[in-house]
């Protein structure tokens, strides 16, 4: 799906948990992410604290929207 | 015991007839005769089965007039009413290789024939009729005619026996996207193991499970200007409004979902859960939002980080979904979403 996006001419970001599955697939923008079952939270966490880390995670998404990549990029958030 | 009776389908260049400027040669059913590759086919069938015609068609017209070449071709294998009927080998001939994968798909389903064919893998007609039709890998080009018929007529006399068929690396078929259950003489760890040794030791191995070959595209440029951009969020997660109103599959989804946001500042348990059947859906169906973001993005599009969050997400259930399926979902909103001005799209895969 993500090709299918880029391929239309919009730029995606993948947060994914397995990200060798999205570097095989073939993103281009790739964020990891948490955990399978809650790739954007924690049950760990605070309701609080787990939006912070949410946030973290998205405005890194965004950071990778926005950045020039050149091939396959991972952007790190921890 | 009666001999099996085989019926060979071949092209105008293997019937001797001639090249390009034969290919317009109308079908023709010759009873009795075994013809150039049939003579291999022959042999290797051995004294349990004998051709008892080959029908030999021109290549372009068959594909210029595939209707009515088939209705013609039927007909004729109708008349020679064999156990089994052999299309091929059309090794890397294009129009041959359709030729031969329409032909026996016809007859199998509609005279209820069983059909073999045998075409290099990348033939066309090997994409088009694999599912169809048992085809028999070959080389591209006719120096692979020996081999091509020593998987080709055992395969051709299995099927007319009605026998079942071992997997597509025993049989020499090309994998027709079938999966048979069966035990393995070693157990996994064992197995995998020796694949790591192998592999290590620079050795031959063979994968249990090949991945499928995927293409790549090229990075979009980057969005310019965050704060005016308009984004769309898009997930595998199946994230759906509670009761899941479209009844997308918890896996293998046949369709994908668009779902309105507007107003929408928090995905809460009351109104969303996931459909997704293929990892544990407490946590998303407790707060949707761990899988698709909307309470952070509504946040940023408050403070005016980003522009806008586009109005409607796109949702599929990502497990068991075939990567043809995903393609044309994801090819289909992805025009959508560059019609209703979105600039970028974040995608959130469980």
């Amino acid at each position: 799906m993500v090709k299918e996006i880029e391929r239309a001419g919009l730029p995606v970001v993948h947060i994914c948990t397995v990200t060798p599955i999205s570097m095989t697939v073939g993103a281009n923008r790739i964020v990891p992410a948490v955990a399978i079952p809650h790739p954007l939270g924690n049950p760990a966490l605070s309701a609080e604290e787990e939006k912070v880390m949410r946030r973290r995670i998205v405005e890194k998404a965004l950071e990778a929207l926005t950045t020039e990549v050149d091939g396959q990029t991972i952007f790190d958030w921890q | 015991m009666a001999k099996i009776k085989v019926a060979h389908y071949i092209n105008q260049f293997f019937a001797q007839i001639g090249g390009e400027e034969k290919a317009n040669y109308p079908a023709e059913l010759r009873v009795g005769e075994i013809v150039g590759p049939g003579m291999a086919l022959a042999q290797n069938l051995g004294d349990e089965a004998e051709i008892v015609g080959t029908i030999v068609c021109g290549d372009s017209y068959f594909n210029e007039n595939l209707e009515t070449a088939t209705a013609e071709i039927l007909d004729m294998v109708k008349e020679l009413n064999p156990d089994v009927f052999v299309a091929g080998p059309a090794f890397n001939a294009g129009r041959y290789g359709v030729a031969c994968g329409t032909i026996a798909a016809a007859v199998q389903d509609q005279l209820g024939i069983p059909a073999v064919t045998a075409m290099y893998d990348e033939n066309p007609g090997a994409e088009m009729f694999k599912d169809k039709v048992y085809i028999v890998a070959t080389k591209n080009s006719a120096a692979g005619m020996r081999a091509a018929m020593k998987k080709l007529a055992p395969l051709a006399l299995k099927v007319a026996r009605g026998e079942k068929l071992g997997a597509s690396c025993e049989e020499g078929y090309i994998p027709n996207g079938t999966r048979v259950n069966f035990f393995e003489k070693e157990r996994g760890s064992k197995r995998a193991v020796k694949m790591l040794l192998d592999k290590l030791a620079g050795k031959k191995f063979a994968t249990e499970y090949p991945m499928p070959d995927f293409d790549r595209v090229d990075p979009c440029p980057p969005l310019k200007d965050l704060t005016h951009a308009k984004i769309a969020l898009v997930t595998s997660g199946g994230i759906v409004p509670k009761g899941n109103p479209d009844h997308i599959e918890s896996s293998s989804a046949s369709h994908y979902g668009e779902y309105d946001i507007t107003g929408v500042d928090d995905l809460t348990e009351e109104f969303y859960e996931t459909a997704h059947g293929g990892y544990d859906p407490t946590y998303a169906n407790e707060d949707a939002d761990c899988v698709l973001p909307v309470d952070v993005m509504r946040d940023l599009e408050r403070e005016g980080v980003i522009g806008e969050l586009h109005h409607l997400f796109y949702s599929v259930t990502g497990n068991g979904t075939a990567v043809a399926s995903a393609r044309a979902f994801a090819a289909e909103f992805a025009q959508k979403l560059v019609a209703d001005g979105v600039q970028a799209v974040i995608l959130t895969s469980t």
